[in-house]
């Protein structure tokens, strides 16, 4: 099982990989770690005619603090998110979501860019980028600008990336100190893709009351999304409480996935399940 | 299209198609066939290698995707006619039956090795996720790592 011909072009600069895909345009496409877009090359429902290969640009791969933000380079790998000590101080829940992607072999070459450009609907990245409101730097020949996470998904396999664009970085802001966060998922048992995944962060005021919640729920529909009714109906209460009634609204307004894995109705249920969970473990791990 | 590239120490040029997976490249052009082809959906780990020390799956990198990388396979691990310990670790405690799963097992538990010396049982199960065997059960390969895992500590004291 091998991808269809292609022409290969190693970029050595994200001008250059800017370049190249002016160049070929519709027939171009980019190639990072290459584990999603090398399987959908080998079963052939991905075949273009150029690869621009943006896997050697080292100032991609890079992770680094500035302006009070953590940035992260599209290069980055899982593991390297997961093992870095400044991800694991400032962003654990990014960290957390790292360590439970794939497989070691998957989570030594994928990279955090990659996956967020390819938008799988069961992709575990997407529903912690969410919950951190991370800022996502696109790049293009007419030059970059920055799209929130939570305008950035599209729909399935679509994002705010515009062909001839490159993702370049991620942007975070610290998570406040005292806040509590876990993704969880369900994972398919033979591809550890998510099934449903829940990030869940939430902060509490002195009176111990949310003050601050962020729900991102991945696997569920088309694209992953922020559960703003979630949100909302926990806000300003003291979690123990109403997160049962809050988590029952994880599904709502969304049509969910319906596969030979789960069907809609148990998708739906297993985000209300895992949305409660999660909540309930970052409700433990808090504090005011 | 020229591919440079270091295999087990040893430099190497070859003209290949791009689209040549380096599972491939490995086993028909380098001739190094320990590395196996499984599933090549990159889910059973038996084509796993190291790419510059890291633990991948060669069924889903591109052949040129590893320029100027540094690969171990398993015919790498043995020095001087001596086997690595894992291999002797999967030799004494029966790590393997069939064998087809063995070369990505190593090179993924030598990847855990490299990272944790002393690796408790839930951690190598954990680090053996992406590598299926369909004969031993898991337990004898557990078995087998953690033995190996001694030796090389004891070695590293000595």
């Amino acid at each position: 099982m091998f991808p269809a011909s292609f022409e290969y072009h190693r970029a050595s600069s994200v001008k250059e990989a800017l370049a190249m895909l002016q160049q070929y345009g519709e027939d171009g496409k980019i190639l990072a770690g290459g584990h999603s877009l090398i399987p959908m090359m080998k079963l052939r429902l991905a075949q273009p005619a150029h690869l621009v290969d943006i896997g050697g640009i080292r100032q991609l791969a890079s992770i680094r603090e500035e302006g009070g933000k953590v940035i992260i380079g599209g290069l980055v790998t899982h593991h390297a998110v997961e093992r870095s000590d400044v991800v694991r101080a400032k962003l654990g829940m990014l960290s957390e979501c790292a360590a439970v992607i794939g497989d070691t072999q998957v989570r030594n070459r994928g990279t955090i860019g990659g996956s967020l450009a390819h938008a799988d609907p069961a992709a575990d990245y997407p529903a912690a980028v969410l919950a951190l409101d991370g800022e996502i730097k696109i790049e293009g020949t007419g030059g970059s600008r920055v799209v929130k996470a939570d305008d950035f998904f599209i729909d399935l396999m679509t994002t705010a990336v515009q062909p001839g664009e490159v993702l370049t970085e991620v942007a975070f802001a610290p998570v406040a100190s005292g806040a509590g966060f876990t993704y969880l998922k369900h994972r398919q048992p033979a591809s550890g893709f998510a099934m449903v995944g829940v990030a869940a962060l939430l902060t509490l005021d002195k009176k111990g009351n949310c003050d601050r919640v962020r729900v991102g729920i991945t696997g569920l529909g088309a694209k992953p999304f922020r559960a703003k009714a979630v949100e909302a109906a926990l806000l300003g209460k003291a979690p123990a409480p109403a997160i049962a009634a809050a988590a029952a609204h994880a599904a709502d307004g969304i049509d969910p996935l319906s596969d030979i894995h789960a069907s809609a109705d148990f998708r739906a249920e297993l985000a209300r399940v895992y949305t409660r969970r999660a909540l309930e473990t970052a409700a433990a791990r808090a504090k005011a | 299209m020229r591919l440079s590239l270091t295999i087990n120490g040893e430099r190497r040029e070859d003209d290949i198609d791009p689209r040549t997976l380096l599972v491939h490249y490995l086993r028909d052009i380098a001739g190094l066939t320990g590395t196996h082809v499984g599933c090549e959906t990159s889910l059973c780990g038996a084509c796993t290698v190291h790419l510059n020390g890291h633990a991948v799956k060669s069924c889903t990198v591109l052949a040129v995707q590893a320029e100027g990388a540094e690969i171990t396979t398993i015919e790498g691990l043995a020095r001087g006619g001596q086997l690595h310990p894992l291999q002797e670790g999967f030799w004494e405690e029966h790590g393997l039956q069939c064998g087809y799963c063995t070369p990505g097992m190593i090179m993924a538990a030598a990847d855990l090795l490299a990272r944790n010396r002393n690796p408790t049982e839930t951690q190598i199960r954990e680090a053996l996720e992406g590598n299926l065997c369909r004969c031993t059960g898991y337990q004898h390969i557990i078995n087998a790592i953690q033995s190996a895992a001694a030796k090389m500590r004891t070695q590293k004291a000595a």
